[in-house]
């Protein structure tokens, strides 16, 4: 199948559905967020799956799937969460390549595992590159589609597919490789820069307890319910800068996990980050889960992320190194 | 808030200590101390322009804040203890030689009315007339400490003592682009239309940043920017241009 660039429509836009890719750099200076998906493991598979470069964007589909209605013959991958893909009705295959026909519906149905979707089509998502990446920025309408999630009627067009990659059609990701989401997840941390400014028994509070994510959590950040973590002393703290992962502790105490969407600064000391190769199953927690956390070091999580990346390379080699972006 | 303190410049060398910290595995933050200062942030800029200037590969991003700029890499390409090193390596600049390189904005404001619907309460604070109170805040020459919050969104340090009111209990829902706030003793400005709690005393029609330009921000954390108070006729002159420009 020699696939094309073709129009999709958005029949029902889900319960929110935005393009990403894996997030805007070089900007962090003037106070431009990074965005991206929330989970740039499944994202990446999902386009290495399609024949895409890794940084081509995908559509993020969370706990409440969109209706799309396909308007010309492509290939698909969708990975990450769980949401019940049906193709015409028929239940479509997670983590592998798939053909899609001219006139085919893809729905989603009960969310199942996971919470979020990522769904890769041959040649990417085509919007326009704002300040280097296509992801959306909600809050700041920055990127993807007219900087908001998708709404019903609106069509989305794909990029042109890189070659014809024909042998791709039916790959899958090697099923052991394929992350297992549950309602407890452990992500393990580095203390953080401000881990000083806690009593020494703060990080085996947070470290002995469980907390559950609460519905006040949405793509900028996870605000955690479980036992307090007290600064010493008065709160002083200067704004500094914030990263995917860092746990922010405000003065009631109660952690805040900071995601894809977080701003690049932040007033709040950060006790914690969590390592690298664990933020996609970060990414794949809803509000009522439940995260726990244990201690390791910097060495080992970037032990862990080479690892990771290694087991992906050898089952899915990148269609071409995704360019990194210089500071500018 | 602290008062900047001219005496403190002869205490901060620029072989001062720093102090790096992993934030997670691909991130360092660079400490130059601890309280927002002038010269602290002089040295922060001026650490953070020659970094740039190693053109390193695998550096994501290089962002500047207060009292401290984080490094975010490429974690497949570096490895802590490495950047850590290079890091430490970096020659370092004289203060006073870093402060007179941040380029000059004079940015136009139509203080009061419905543009600066503050400025009645933020005179009441200081005890002053509107018209004193925007003769004080134009009178400083304001350094950019840093952006945050939103895109391009300039925190300028530091307002007299007397205008340093604090922010509105309740944040408004939102505050039009080009306000300019007071909080404490900051200034700043709303690039876009956001949420915020700062105290508005103007507009200004100048935009701090355009997507489609190819450099977006007006702004960079080391300028300098000083206020100077228009009328009606000129903010609508002004306004005009502006949008004529984008088009």
């Amino acid at each position: 199948m020699d696939v094309k660039t073709i129009q999709i429509q958005v029949v029902k836009p889900g319960w929110l559905s935005t393009v990403q890719d894996l997030g805007r750099y070089g900007y962090q200076q003037y106070g431009v967020p990074v965005a991206g998906a929330m989970d740039l493991f499944s994202a990446t598979v999902a386009n290495r799956l399609v024949g895409n470069p890794d940084d081509a964007a995908v559509l993020e589909l969370t706990l409440k799937g969109p209706e799309l209605e396909f308007e010309g013959d492509s290939r698909i991958a969708i990975t990450g969460a769980d949401l019940s893909p049906t193709i015409g009705g028929t239940r479509a295959p997670l983590w592998e390549c798939i053909g899609i026909s001219r006139g085919s519906r893809l729905c989603f149905g009960t969310p199942r595992a996971g919470a979020r979707s990522y769904l890769a089509i041959a040649g990417g998502i085509d919007v326009s590159l704002v300040l280097g990446s296509r992801s959306t920025h909600c809050a700041s309408e920055t990127g993807g589609f007219n900087g908001r999630p998708l709404r019903q009627g609106d069509v989305l067009h794909t990029g042109q597919p890189l070659q014809s990659v024909e042998s791709l059609m039916g790959k899958r990701f090697p099923d052991q490789l394929v992350p297992r989401y549950g309602k407890t997840t452990t992500l393990r941390i580095i203390p953080g820069p401000q881990q000083n400014l806690f009593p020494a028994t703060a990080l085996a509070t947070l470290t002995g307890s469980s907390y559950r994510i609460t519905s006040e959590s949405n793509r900028m950040g996870y605000r955690l319910a479980g036992s307090r973590i007290i600064q010493k002393g008065s709160p002083h703290f200067i704004s500094d800068c914030t990263t995917m992962g860092a746990l922010q502790i405000p003065a009631d105490g109660q952690p805040i996990l900071l995601m894809a969407d977080r701003q690049t600064t932040g007033g709040y000391p950060k006790i914690a980050v969590v390592i690298s190769a664990d933020l996609h199953l970060a990414g794949q927690s809803a509000p009522g889960d439940t995260v726990t956390f244990v201690l390791s070091t910097v060495a080992k999580a970037q032990t862990a992320l080479r690892k990771h990346r290694a087991l992906l390379d050898a089952a899915l080699p990148p269609r071409h190194l995704s360019p990194i972006a210089s500071h500018g | 808030m602290p008062t900047s303190n001219p005496l403190r410049r002869t205490q901060r060398t620029p072989q001062g200590s720093i102090r790096l910290a992993p934030l997670g595995d691909s991130a360092i933050t660079v400490e130059f101390g601890d309280e927002i200062d002038p010269c602290i942030n002089a040295c922060v800029v001026a650490f953070t322009n020659t970094v740039a200037d190693q053109g390193w590969k695998g550096i994501l991003d290089i962002v500047p804040t207060y009292r401290s700029v984080t490094i975010y890499f490429d974690a497949l390409q570096w490895t802590f203890p490495d950047l850590a090193q290079r890091l430490r390596r970096v020659p370092r600049q004289s203060s006073d030689a870093i402060r007179s390189g941040g380029r000059l904005h004079k940015i136009p404001v139509l203080y009061g009315g419905e543009w600066g619907p503050d400025l009645e309460d933020v005179a009441i604070f200081a005890g002053l007339s509107p018209a004193e109170t925007i003769t004080l805040h134009t009178s400083v020459r304001y350094q950019v400490y840093m952006l945050g919050f939103s895109p391009g969104f300039p925190y300028l340090g530091f307002v007299r003592e007397r205008l340093a009111m604090p922010r509105l209990s309740t944040p408004r829902t939102k505050v039009p682009a080009g306000s300019v706030g007071i909080a404490d003793r900051q200034t700043g400005i709303y690039p876009s239309s956001t949420p915020g709690g700062w105290r508005l005393i103007g507009r200004t029609p100048i935009p701090l940043y355009r997507k489609s330009r190819s450099t977006p921000f007006l702004l960079k954390a080391g300028d300098l920017v000083q206020f100077n108070s228009i009328d009606q006729d000129e903010f609508d002159r002004l306004s005009g241009e502006s949008a004529r420009a984008d088009d």
